[in-house]
């Protein structure tokens, strides 16, 4: 299948090593992989904020960019969500019949990873290894506006050496909500204490999710802390082969010398070797 | 009571902060939102047509709200055939003006009252105060608020705030009995005789109501203790305010409610008391029967077609209950007798965004979704939010004068979409951004950010901007 990669702009800037292991994988399992590079934002930041007129802008941009893809893939939940829910009621706003139109026409082919994984190409095993103690952090719009359901976990279930424990609490917001940790820092820090608690109770190495805004958040407080637990997307979980793991004994972190950073995720992580098209 | 309703508040996250600090608040909190969380789930659980009744109670309230018109005129001549009298109130002064000229007329300065959000939102206690009227709450944990000289922190549980030994404290004071313990059984029982006198003896009952049938001109109060009961069916003059939003068509539609109502707000199948009382009967019952028709900014709601679905509340409070940060600050936060997530959109529509504690409140949410979820009549909360958040830009823009339109955030975002409007803008924004960030970074990660953005370092470190971005990395291998 020929897949476009959005990969969203705070992966592209803050965490490159989760787009990488994104194009690994879906290489992995056959697919060519290509990346418009027009791409910049869905424009979540601003809808959510309150800017709905600077969101038109940007989703007519994503949808001139992606109009011609075959299908649409992004490591993010909450910019898939973003694209779904709100795409075609901001163009009904806007009043732009051909923006109407052409959000109707490409939402369809636009997936969250592990729904693409899961739903579309019905892949539970993607051929991943990754020996350490994982738990999975549902995040809220992953969990209630994508309904991504239990994807992630059947993904994670599979994958090789892995011990997945449950996050109690799970479903339970990490307090992020974008602009709200920043206007509310002081509320969204009492929830996030409250979700490192329950992570640091399952006694994971990892914890893992399908969005690296939530990771972020949870990771930037643990790194705060000196806490040995590491915040790692999904997507580097399911890239990563036996080749690779009996590398390293540590597993990815969201927080490394940056010097190391993206030879990190290439070296240590998911597969060595870039793999070659199909 | 409700000085929440009147005069300026400081917005919801300066207030916030002190809230959080009160660790016997959040754990009071947090034990009693997860004891009813977890008891709604079961009895929403064990129904095989709950989604069917969610879009039922959806459906019929927007069919209300379409017809609003309508169906007050029919509610006023169905309540009048029946023997009450209807009155009109444009906003809180003018209700509060006609209780008060009833209460007068018949002579009386003590009235018994049914737990009523709506007479909270209009500060009804404290405007017949100021008259020399008493009005006594009967609810168990209002007549603990009213006793306290505080303020109610929950749509249900307006108690929710304090814990049986502060209430043994409380009533230890009040009621003359310095041997209470805090057994809540002990303590029920103190407040049951203290009540018991006044419901005899009052000759004014005053109410809310949970819906009204415009068809038939009944009017109906669901409870747990009983003493809704006694206030309306006691008294020789009962007087209902009824805010307009919650009217019903026809009697049968009571039975989505009925349903939908007791198993999202205390979690039963049924409630203990569900009163219903058409205009007045001779010889049964209150002889004189007012109803109170209230605006108070309703209209002004039902105006915006995109906030409007916010009338459809009713009042169940589970949105309280899951939300994560009701579950921290508590109710007194939102500085408004609806608190939590449907205060969050109900308050600054009822208010007007040049309250600046008003429209703060939209901001007051993750977007986690959670209310959503559990909304008995599938109020899409977190989109009605956004909307607000939306207005709430465009008003400061509009109507906040030269720091309207200078404020840094709305520069930034402005600066923001432009940037990601260009790929050559947006990439030059990465690299300037890797420049930039040395300044700031200790140990590889930035931990410690200037302006607004300090609220984010505070307490957590921020990834710095990749040394190499995704868009580089591609460059290479292509």
């Amino acid at each position: 299948m020929n897949i476009s990669l959005f990969v969203a702009c705070f992966n592209d800037t803050l965490y490159p090593e989760t787009g990488i292991a994104t194009v690994q994988l879906l290489e992995r399992l056959g697919h060519r992989v290509d990346f418009p590079r027009e791409q910049t934002c869905c424009g979540q930041v601003h809808y959510n904020t309150g800017y709905q007129d600077e969101t038109v802008s940007l989703a007519k941009r994503f949808v001139d960019i992606f109009s011609d893809a075959e299908t649409v893939v992004a490591p993010s939940a909450s910019c898939v969500g973003m694209i779904r829910e709100f795409y075609p009621k901001l163009a009904i706003l806007s009043g732009d019949r051909k923006l109407i139109r052409d959000v109707d026409d490409l939402l369809p082919r636009v997936y969250e990873l592990s729904q693409f994984l899961v739903n579309k190409l019905e892949l539970e095993d993607v051929g991943a290894c990754y020996p350490h103690r994982v738990t999975y952090h549902p995040t809220c719009h992953s969990l209630r506006m994508l309904r991504v359901g239990d994807a992630p976990l059947r993904l994670l279930k599979k994958v090789k050496g892995i011990d997945l424990v449950e996050l109690p609490g799970a479903e339970e917001c990490c307090g992020f909500g974008g602009t709200f940790a920043i206007k509310n820092a002081d509320t969204s820090m009492a929830m996030l204490t409250d979700k490192i608690a329950r992570i640091k109770e399952t006694g994971a190495e990892v914890c893992t999710a399908s969005d690296n805004s939530c990771l972020m958040h949870i990771g930037g407080a643990l790194n705060r802390q000196r806490e040995e637990v590491k915040v790692v997307h999904l997507a580097e979980i399911l890239a990563s082969t036996e080749a690779a793991s009996t590398e390293t004994n540590s597993p990815n972190s969201g927080y490394k010398k940056s010097g190391s950073q993206n030879s990190g995720s290439t070296e240590s992580g998911p597969t060595k070797s870039g793999t070659p098209n199909p | 009571m409700s000085s929440s309703e009147t005069g300026i508040h400081p917005t919801f996250e300066k207030t916030a902060r002190s809230f959080l600090d009160n660790s016997q608040l959040r754990s009071n909190l947090g034990h009693a939102t997860r004891t009813i969380r977890d008891k709604r789930r079961g009895v929403v659980d064990e129904m095989p047509d709950w989604e069917e009744l969610r879009e039922a109670g959806r459906q019929i309230k927007q069919k209300v709200m379409q017809n609003l018109d309508h169906y007050l005129l029919q509610l006023e001549t169905s309540v009048t055939r029946a023997g009450g009298v209807v009155h009109w109130a444009r906003d809180a002064a003018e209700a509060n003006r006609i209780i008060l000229d009833l209460i007068k007329e018949r002579g009386e300065t003590e009235a018994v009252k049914v737990k009523s959000l709506t007479t909270d939102e209009i500060g009804l206690n404290k405007a017949l105060a100021k008259e020399d009227i008493m009005a006594l709450e009967t609810d168990l944990a209002e007549l603990i608020v009213q006793m306290a000289g505080d303020e109610p922190s929950h749509i249900l549980v307006p108690a929710i705030h304090k814990n049986r030994s502060e209430i043994r404290d409380l009533f230890r004071d009040k009621l003359g009995k310095p041997d209470l313990t805090d057994n809540p059984a002990e303590l029920t029982e103190a407040a049951r005789r203290y009540l018991r006198k006044k419901f005899l003896s009052a000759k004014i009952g005053i109410s809310g109501s949970n819906f009204a049938v415009a068809e038939t001109g009944t009017v109906a109060v669901v409870e747990s203790e009983g003493n809704g009961r006694m206030c309306t069916t006691l008294p020789q003059t009962l007087i209902t305010v009824l805010g307009i939003e919650k009217i019903i068509p026809a009697w049968q539609d009571l039975e989505v409610f009925m349903q939908l109502l007791p198993r999202s707000s205390t979690a039963e199948r049924m409630n203990p008391y569900n009163t219903f009382w058409t205009g007045t009967t001779e010889g049964d019952g209150p002889q004189e029967f007012h109803l109170v028709l209230l605006d108070n900014g309703r209209t002004q709601v039902l105006a915006d077609p995109a906030g409007r679905e916010t009338l459809h509340c009713i009042r169940c409070s589970a949105c309280l209950n899951v939300c994560p940060v009701y579950e921290r600050t508590g109710g007194h936060a939102y500085h408004s007798v609806y608190p939590g997530p449907i205060g969050a959109i109900l308050t600054p529509q009822l208010r007007g965004l040049s309250d600046k504690s008003a429209a703060s409140l939209p901001y007051a949410s993750t977007l986690c979704g959670a209310c959503y979820e559990v909304c008995p009549v599938k109020i899409n909360i977190p989109e009605i939010l956004v909307h607000l958040r939306g207005r709430v830009v465009r008003h400061n823009k509009n109507w906040g004068g030269i720091r309207g339109k200078v404020n840094p955030e709305l520069m930034g975002m402005k600066w923001l979409a432009w940037t990601l409007r260009s790929r050559s803008r947006y990439e030059r924004a990465q690299k300037m951004a890797r420049k930039g960030q040395r300044w700031f970074m200790h140990d590889d990660v930035i931990s410690k950010l200037p302006g607004m953005l300090s609220g984010w370092t505070a307490m957590r470190d921020l990834r710095p901007v990749a040394e190499q971005t995704f868009r580089e990395w591609w460059r290479t291998r292509s």
